[in-house]
């Protein structure tokens, strides 16, 4: 079945600004994860909401996030993910392209 | 082909549903319909426990191709094998309605799919039907389909019969298309009918080059967006009569078709029959020696159409 989970970061003080409202990055396949980051009015937070087909893995999707946020300085940001059992490398993977993604004027 | 043209190549083959539009379509043009964050998403798979893809596993929209406006959709292969599933094809449905109802001059359908999503069973079963209605109403209206393959899914089940349905295929060599894909026909016949680890086999009997020298793919292109950009290009304005003419006129092909090489076990059969020398290399020869090779003894879909005509 498939898990669902819920992140909650709060946002960088000053934080950059995405060039365009959203972003999808990657493929729902196995061993890989489709990420789509959002602009959204959240108070200076972020968001986070999980989807995957691999149980009882919280603890390492929210050290995964956590270190995603530590290196980028997001504020209103909703990040969704539908994932089929990536690793963690692939995730962060995914996460720094949609990240690179979102401050990108237009899709490559 | 030179060293500096290899290098700035870009495979279709690789490439994602979402880049492949855009590397086809002029830059920057592309505006996606029901893109990942409206969350269209397939309701049987969330219900069977299977995780969902934002926008279904295909990408659809509207665009420019060389100024002139289009309307767009490419399967996502690594998603489900690139199936029709109940939303996925609603999607498409409804561009081939919006293109109608908007008088696009062509539509462009990436196809990369095994057919049906099993998993949605009737649903995915009506789906491909709709899309087949809904083209049928565009042909009619004189606006071309255009179906480009080369994906690693290829074109199999009932989408390869709906590619056939539109006015132009354009395949790269990669490019499969056909009815039952190799590990069906594996199967039901048994490995001695068709062996579906055989990849030789596979893609002599359903890839690009053997589909264009059949006369199924209208053209045969290398593993280049740009090189299906350009076909696409070329043949976008130039729809294909559907008429009961045309349909009598495809029908004496196939019977004539399948009366000089419906005793043939193997494409290599074929090929020989045709008449092409050198015949058993042609799997290896790049897209330029193909063409050269073929060329004064393979008759063109047009040159046939005429000589069938006249019959």
């Amino acid at each position: 079945m498939i898990e669902q989970l819920k992140f909650d970061f709060p946002g960088h003080p000053s934080p950059v600004q995405p060039a365009r409202g959203n972003a999808c990055i990657g493929v729902v396949n196995s061993g890989n994860l489709e990420v789509l980051i959002e602009s959204a009015a959240l108070g200076g937070r972020c968001e986070v909401d999980v989807k995957t087909s691999a149980n009882g893995f919280k603890s390492t999707w929210a050290a995964v996030l956590e270190d995603f946020f530590a290196r980028n300085r997001f504020a209103d940001i909703k990040i969704s993910i539908n994932d089929y059992g990536a690793t963690p490398a692939i995730v962060s993977l995914r996460l720094d392209q949609a990240a690179a993604e979102i401050m990108e004027k237009e899709m490559r | 082909m030179n060293l500096a043209e290899w290098r700035t190549r870009e495979s279709f083959y690789e490439a994602t549903a979402r880049r492949r539009i855009t590397g086809v379509l002029d830059q920057n043009s592309f505006q996606e319909i029901l893109g990942p964050a409206d969350r269209i998403t397939s309701p049987h798979l969330e219900e069977l426990g299977f995780p969902v893809s934002f926008d279904d596993g295909v990408v659809i929209g509207s665009g420019l191709l060389n100024g002139n406006n289009v309307m767009i959709a490419a399967q996502e292969s690594g998603f489900m094998g690139g199936s029709v599933g109940e939303v996925h094809g609603a999607k498409m449905t409804g561009l081939l309605q919006s293109a109608l109802a908007t008088k696009t001059t062509a539509v462009l359908l990436l196809l990369d799919t095994g057919g049906v999503r099993l998993h949605e069973a009737n649903a995915g079963l009506v789906a491909i039907s709709e899309i087949q209605r809904a083209a049928f109403r565009l042909r009619e209206a004189g606006i071309p389909i255009l179906v480009l393959i080369g994906g690693n899914n290829g074109c199999y089940g009932g989408m390869g019969i709906f590619a056939r349905c539109c006015d132009h295929v354009i395949m790269s060599e990669e490019g499969r298309l056909s009815l039952a894909g190799p590990e069906v026909i594996e199967t039901a016949g048994g490995v001695e009918e068709f062996d579906s680890r055989d990849r030789a086999l596979v893609w002599r009997t359903m890839g690009g080059k053997h589909r264009f020298l059949l006369g199924e793919a209208d053209r045969l292109v290398i593993d280049d967006i740009r090189a299906f950009r350009a076909a696409a290009i070329e043949l976008m304005q130039k729809p294909e009569p559907l008429t009961l003419e045309s349909m009598l006129q495809e029908h004496r092909r196939l019977a004539e078709r399948l009366e000089a090489y419906g005793d043939c076990k193997d494409a290599l059969e074929i090929w020989k029959r045709m008449g092409i020398p050198g015949s058993d290399s042609i799997p290896i020869m790049d897209n330029e020696a193909f063409h050269a090779a073929i060329k004064p003894y393979v008759a063109s879909k047009e040159t046939q159409e005429k000589k069938c005509h006249e019959r």
